[in-house]
């Protein structure tokens, strides 16, 4: 007994230096998880924000993606700690917004980092990505350097549903010009944008059709499990393997060729630019609404004829995750 | 002088509370205590109904937990029936239209079918609980999945909700849904202390061959243990409907692990036997207490998962400690 309690004060000792300075005004950020580099960066972002506007911040996530219930448990925890603005990156899309109501209902504002809400109407704003957009671009990218060669396209989507997942995969096949259920596109698989489950995908997809030339991913762990199916079948040189995100070892994986070209997204900015509309509510109970568009950039070393693109350099510089 | 001795020390363990009922009491308050001067927010009827209302669902899940393991079972599957059912009972009454109060029985029927499974299964198949719930956690994911398209139930009619509104006692807003899950505490504490059938669940987690030998009916027990068990995670269905607003097919994927949790930081014996259901509502509490006091505080939530990593170790250290001496 006496151990188990010198060892609960002393973590709780530990964890009480962690504490902040009382009476700040209050924000919440709530990511999806804690451990995902994309949203170490988002908290980074955010961190900064509220140093430099003085707002004291609170961030908690869910345990895992798809965890709505402890979402949930950290809105009400934040709006009792006094928090005025959530900014939150949700898990699910719909299951969240009758909790997003209710936080709304008490004169919090809410913006969604990163993935909007269905309706989207359901926060103030949305500060994001257009994911639709960062579809396109590596879509047309692709289409430039096709020409006339006809594509055997492997899709490896993130999973059912999922309306980033839809909007990355719809923006690619409009800006490579082929219509949903076109006979180029030989096969679809759900990789969770998992690097593990995008390798599984892609072996299995090589052996449903063994043409395949052309393969988008939801992210680039999935683009990178998708090289390791492609190695081990000795067609890495012959397929040409496209992302989304534009975390580090992404674009290290576009310096090395292993990904021909990826859309990168600004986690920092979207958590940057929600923590000083937050501020700026707090301060003035000014709100913001709306949809705003925080920026995707197309990185690539092997640039195409009038495609627009940064190369891997401008990349790493502007990456998360280790650099 | 031998006998002496003997019998003073058992009188004295007699008197006094086994640590492993009293350490989960004792970690509860120590942590309330320091929430308390770390945060001026954490002491507030307003708050603790909060943290009652945040842990309803894992809380009647981990009754049903509690039971199964009394029995040296495990039930991994726990959550995913949950899913199940939650799913079942808003589809029923959206989709196909049937009377909401219909509805969550078909979703409580559901659940109680997947207990009636793995009971079927580790009775009579004789398959390890552990091996049997791995199989149906998967299997019940998968046909949740399908079921509902991996697409969230919105637009739920007003009687499904009913447990997630909330009444005024004085200052503060109580949930109708923590009122139910205390009252199953209550209920389940009687059943297990005062009658037949629950004294017959000790005497099965104890030693199933002694207790057959004694005229036990040890299959229809167990079996009677996974069904309720499944009964109860359709109460929790209902209860996570009520709270989140939706049918949520992406739910419970956790929740098999922290209501084990909670039930070890409660200090029952994962080898069956020994426990008491209140000690899994103070696990669930412990739980609850340090989520919230550490968000009130502004600690990452990473801090969360680890303190209660460190509590589980403890727990059963101590059970372990406690169980040599006696």
């Amino acid at each position: 007994m006496t151990l188990k309690h010198r060892i609960a004060l002393a973590i709780l000792t530990m964890a009480a230096g962690l504490t902040g300075a009382a009476d700040q005004p209050v924000i919440g950020l709530i990511t999806k998880t804690d451990t995902n580099p994309y949203f170490v960066k988002m908290k980074e972002g955010a961190q900064e924000a509220a140093k430099a506007k003085g707002v004291k911040l609170l961030t908690a996530a869910g345990k895992s993606d798809g965890d709505n219930a402890g979402q949930i448990a950290a809105i009400e925890n934040m709006i009792a700690a006094g928090a005025k603005v959530i900014l939150i990156t949700p898990s699910d899309a719909r299951a969240i917004v009758p909790t997003l109501k209710k936080a709304r209902a008490q004169g919090v504002m809410v913006i969604t980092l990163d993935s909007p809400t269905d309706p989207q109407t359901a926060a103030d704003a949305l500060f994001a990505t257009d994911n639709f957009k960062a579809g396109v671009l590596i879509g047309e990218y692709a289409k430039a350097a096709f020409g006339d060669k006809p594509a055997k396209i492997a899709t490896l989507d993130l999973f059912p549903g999922h309306p980033v997942g839809i909007q990355r995969h719809d923006g690619f096949l409009q800006g490579f010009g082929v219509k949903k259920g076109d006979a180029s596109i030989v096969c679809m698989q759900d990789s969770y944008g998992d690097q593990a489950k995008g390798q599984t995908a892609m072996e299995n997809c090589l052996q449903k059709n063994p043409e395949i030339n052309l393969v988008y991913t939801i992210n680039e762990p999935a683009a990178a499990g998708a090289y390791k199916a492609l190695k081990a079948a000795g067609k890495e040189k012959s397929v040409m393997i496209l992302s989304v995100d534009g975390g580090c070892d992404g674009v290290r994986n576009v310096k090395a060729g292993v990904i021909a070209a990826t859309s990168q997204q600004y986690p920092l900015r979207m958590a940057a630019l929600g923590v000083d509309a937050g501020a700026e509510y707090i301060k003035t109970g000014k709100k913001v609404s709306g949809y705003v568009d925080t920026g995707v950039m197309l990185i690539t070393d092997k640039q195409q004829k009038n495609i627009e693109s940064k190369d891997s350099a401008f990349g790493l510089n502007a990456c998360w995750g280790k650099k | 002088m031998q006998l002496m001795k003997l019998y003073l020390d058992r009188s004295h363990l007699n008197r006094l509370p086994p640590l492993s009922s009293l350490g989960p009491c004792i970690a509860l308050l120590a942590a309330c205590l320091f929430f308390s001067m770390q945060s001026d927010r954490f002491l507030s009827g307003q708050n603790f109904s909060l943290i009652l209302q945040q842990v309803t669902v894992v809380g009647v899940i981990a009754i049903g937990q509690t039971l199964i393991i009394l029995t040296a079972g495990i039930d991994l599957s726990c959550g995913m029936a949950m899913a199940l059912g939650s799913v079942v009972m808003t589809k029923f009454a959206t989709d196909h239209g049937v009377h909401p109060y219909l509805a969550v029985g078909c979703g409580l029927l559901a659940c109680t079918l997947v207990g009636y499974l793995n009971g079927a299964l580790v009775t009579k198949v004789r398959l390890p609980a552990f091996i049997v719930t791995l199989g149906t956690m998967n299997i019940v994911f998968a046909i949740t999945q399908v079921y509902s398209g991996a697409q969230t139930v919105t637009n739920l009619p007003d009687a499904l909700l009913f447990f997630g509104n909330t009444f005024q006692l004085g200052q503060t807003n109580i949930t109708y849904g923590t009122v139910l899950m205390l009252a199953l505490y209550l209920l389940t504490w009687f059943y297990l202390r005062d009658t037949a059938p629950g004294r017959h669940i000790y005497a099965v987690g104890n030693n199933r061959e002694a207790a057959r030998l004694t005229g036990i009916a040890t299959d229809r027990v167990l079996l009677n243990v996974y069904m309720l068990a499944g009964l109860l995670y359709g109460i929790a269905a209902l209860l996570s409907v009520a709270r989140m607003g939706v049918g949520d097919p992406q739910a419970g994927q956790t929740d098999n692990l922290d209501s084990i949790t909670a039930v070890v930081l409660g200090g029952t014996s994962l080898f069956g036997g020994r426990g008491m259901i209140g000690g899994t509502l103070i696990g669930v509490l412990i739980v609850g207490v340090f989520r919230n006091g550490l968000t009130l505080m502004g600690v990452p939530s990473v801090f969360q998962v680890m303190v209660t990593g460190i509590l589980v170790i403890l727990a059963v250290a101590t059970d372990q400690f406690t169980h040599k001496k006696g």
